[in-house]
């Protein structure tokens, strides 16, 4: 059996009357990679978040559903629920809240009341995916985000992918702010979850990570819209030679949203 | 506003009331006296919160004994939240109503000196000890007309002594269950750490009464001797039915330390001041308190440390939760007194509003007489984060999971400095279903 399948079609999003988001369509089933790459505020974050249902974010046209189920409709941890995860470009810090205990209870969320995880298993699941990703045991004790660095949130971001497995991810910008050595280990942990049943959704603006996790598509975005869609290479030529040339060849003049506001 | 001054006990009550205890001299005339005085005292008066039609003067009183509990295993339901059957207090005094239910203290202990019973008790065998500390130097008979009548009505409490140089690392504990659901509380509590010794104090008020209506008036007083440190925790859980005055006192000499870890979650409407006296040089104090909030209950919290001697420490945190109608005033009280230079002194207030109804007050106040000090606060009162709960439910987490996650966040300040940790349990169980 495969994975799940998101499918956005038309979406048009608003935040605070502004329309940022104008149709965009977008299909991702499990075992995909997808790339989504552009230039600064041309929409990725708006259409990552409206995706998982920030509240600040109107939907105002189209539809997003996960396996035929309306998205749309569905509270924020009820998307989560029915297999959605956004890694965030900003995690929130939750204090008095430690990762470990946050996980559990997340993990626990996704389970049936009496079938919750046993306190011994979360604990070794946590530890060998803390091994993995090169993240100091301590993490797990600390406060969720409190005082992470820029770093250390983003690992803390895949551990959650890695610990809760969802169908479908979208990952905004996780390899912003990272070391060498860091990318590394990011890509290492997200290529792990590689596989029929998951899907996911690359947002970035470098050629960098994709060198790490090779995409099967990749989506340029402007003006609210993917206005170009290839493989692997588009990235690479996206990488040499900026967004310029394609640009010229849809006639664009400004690629964000705002000029056309 | 014209001062009620007619009280419900006379002179002949108290005097009897006495003499069914069997008190010393002293205690019987500081009692009599005390009446006198309460009759032209004015109430106190907290910050912000208009007390003078709240019922402390109607109440039962007599002295009523309650049965006693033959065994940590035979606990009543009602008590068993406090305890964590797996590792059972070995010093541990249980008072219900105004007797002795339960007592325990290691032979280890007795041999070293240390005095843990009811405040009676210690009356008769410890007279002298007694008298020394009872009103005398931390909170006055005549500080207000309920400090007044509290004098005059006492009606319970304990004695806690540990000896110089004594070292203790295990618990005392002492629950105060007022099963009787009519009867007042009138209730001392005298903690002594003699010089160079160290003790962790632990204390629950227990109540169920929701109809009937009563009043607790509490006073303790907390003595730490040079280089001594106390740990004191406490739980107050008073239900519905008791409007309750919550006076605890500390007194530090030179290098002493006395930190509080206050879970004050009662029901009903509550005045609660926690004043320390940095007397000597080189002591410290934290005074933690944490408070939940709910139906139309009325608090206010006053949390002062009043810094007299050098190079001084001093830090209020305080954090509340506020849901439904109910109201809290939070005040935060750092002075410095002129000669106490190269002390530091902070408060922290925050709290977090769950509904629009419910109405919290935030007051860090600073008074310094001294130039070479340090010193800060902050305070807010705020809701939850929006994009936090976007960011845990993000995750799968239902809203009222994510909620409660950071209204635990929230409190785990305060909640992780209590010192034991069954206690601590027991205040998160206490939260859990204040909040829910
Ligand atoms: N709260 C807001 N109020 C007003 N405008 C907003 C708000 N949030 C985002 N926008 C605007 O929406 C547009 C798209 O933002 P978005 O974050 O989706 O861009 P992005 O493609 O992710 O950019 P970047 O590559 O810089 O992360 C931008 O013009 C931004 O200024
Ligand atoms: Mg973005």
């Amino acid at each position: 059996m495969s994975g799940s399948v998101l499918e956005i079609k038309n979406l048009h999003v608003s935040i605070e009357d502004k329309e940022i988001l104008k149709g965009v369509n977008l299909t991702i089933k499990g075992g995909e990679f997808h790339a989504i790459m552009g230039p600064n505020g041309t929409g990725k974050s708006t259409l990552a978040s409206a995706i998982m249902g920030h509240p600040k974010y109107e939907v105002t046209e189209g539809s997003i559903t996960l396996d035929g189920e309306d998205v749309l409709e569905m509270e924020v941890d009820e998307r989560a629920r029915a297999g959605l995860f956004l890694a965030m470009q900003y995690p929130s810090e939750i204090s008095g809240v430690t990762t470990s205990d946050f996980l559990r209870s997340a993990i626990n969320a996704r389970r049936e009341e009496g079938d919750e995880i046993s306190l011994m298993k979360f604990i070794k699941e946590l530890d060998k995916d803390l091994e993995y990703l090169e993240i100091d045991q301590n993490m797990a004790t600390r406060y969720l985000n409190e005082g992470f660095s820029g770093g250390e949130k983003k690992r803390n971001e895949i551990l959650q992918l890695m610990q809760l497995k969802p169908e479908i991810a979208i990952l905004d910008e996780i390899d912003s702010g990272l070391d060498i050595d860091a990318l590394k280990v990011v890509s290492k942990g997200i290529n792990k979850m590689r596989g029929e049943d998951f899907g996911c959704l690359i947002i970035t603006h470098y050629q960098r990570l994709l060198n790490y996790i090779t995409p099967d598509f990749v989506h340029v975005m402007m003006q609210g819209r993917v206005v170009k869609s290839g493989g692997p290479e588009l990235a690479k030529r996206l990488e040499a030679e900026g967004y310029e040339w394609i640009k010229e060849e849809l006639g664009i003049e400004d690629e964000t949203v705002e000029q056309n506001a | 506003m014209a001062v009620e001054t007619k009280l419900p006990f006379d002179k002949e009550y108290i005097e009897q009331f006495s003499n069914t205890l069997n008190e010393p001299n002293w205690m019987r005339s500081l009692r009599l006296q005390a009446l006198e005085q309460a009759e032209t005292l004015e109430m106190p008066k907290p910050d912000k919160t208009k007390i003078t039609r709240w019922n402390f003067s109607d109440f039962k009183h007599e002295y009523t004994t309650g049965e006693t509990i033959p065994s940590l295993q035979e606990l009543p339901d009602v008590l068993k939240d406090y305890f964590d059957q797996d590792n059972l207090p070995e010093n541990l005094l249980i008072q219900r109503n105004h007797t002795v239910a339960y007592a325990a203290l290691k032979d280890e202990l007795k041999d070293k000196g240390v005095i843990f019973t009811d405040i009676f008790t210690a009356m008769k065998e410890h007279s002298d000890l007694v008298e020394q500390y009872f009103m005398n130097n931390a909170v006055s008979v005549d500080q207000n007309r309920l400090t007044a009548l509290h004098a005059a009505l006492v009606n319970g409490g304990a004695f806690i002594y540990v000896p110089k140089n004594v070292e203790i690392e295990e618990p005392l504990q002492v629950v105060f269950w007022q099963e009787d659901p009519e009867l007042a509380l009138v209730n001392h509590v005298i903690v002594v750490a003699d010089e160079n010794s160290k003790l962790t104090y632990v204390e629950n008020y227990v109540s169920s009464n929701v109809e009937e209506q009563t009043v607790a008036n509490i006073v303790e007083e907390v003595f730490a001797h040079n280089n001594a440190k106390i740990s004191y925790g406490a739980v107050d859980n008073f239900a519905e039915g008791t409007t309750s005055y919550v006076n605890r006192r500390g007194v530090a000499y030179d290098n002493a330390t006395i930190d509080w870890a206050l879970g004050q979650m009662n029901e009903g409407n509550t005045v609660s001041e926690n004043i320390t006296h940095l007397i000597g040089n080189g002591s410290t104090s934290k005074a933690n308190a944490v408070t939940v909030g709910r139906g139309t209950q009325i608090q206010n919290f006053t949390a002062n440390i009043v810094q007299h001697g050098k190079g001084t420490d001093g830090f209020i945190l305080q954090r509340g939760v506020m849901k439904e109608k109910a109201t809290t005033i939070f005040n935060a009280i750092g002075k410095i007194e002129h000669g106490g230079s190269g002390s530091n002194s902070e408060q922290e207030s925050r709290v977090l509003m769950l509904s629009a109804d419910a109405r919290g007050d935030a007051n860090p106040i600073l008074l310094i007489e001294e130039d070479d000090v340090t010193a800060g606060h902050a305070a807010s009162v705020g809701r939850v984060d929006p994009l936090q709960m976007y960011y845990l439910m993000s995750r799968g987490l239902k809203k009222e999971e994510a909620e409660r996650l950071v209204i635990h966040g929230f409190l785990a300040p305060v909640v992780s400095q209590l010192p034991i940790e069954s206690v601590k349990k027991q205040l998160t169980q206490v939260i859990e279903r204040k909040v829910y």
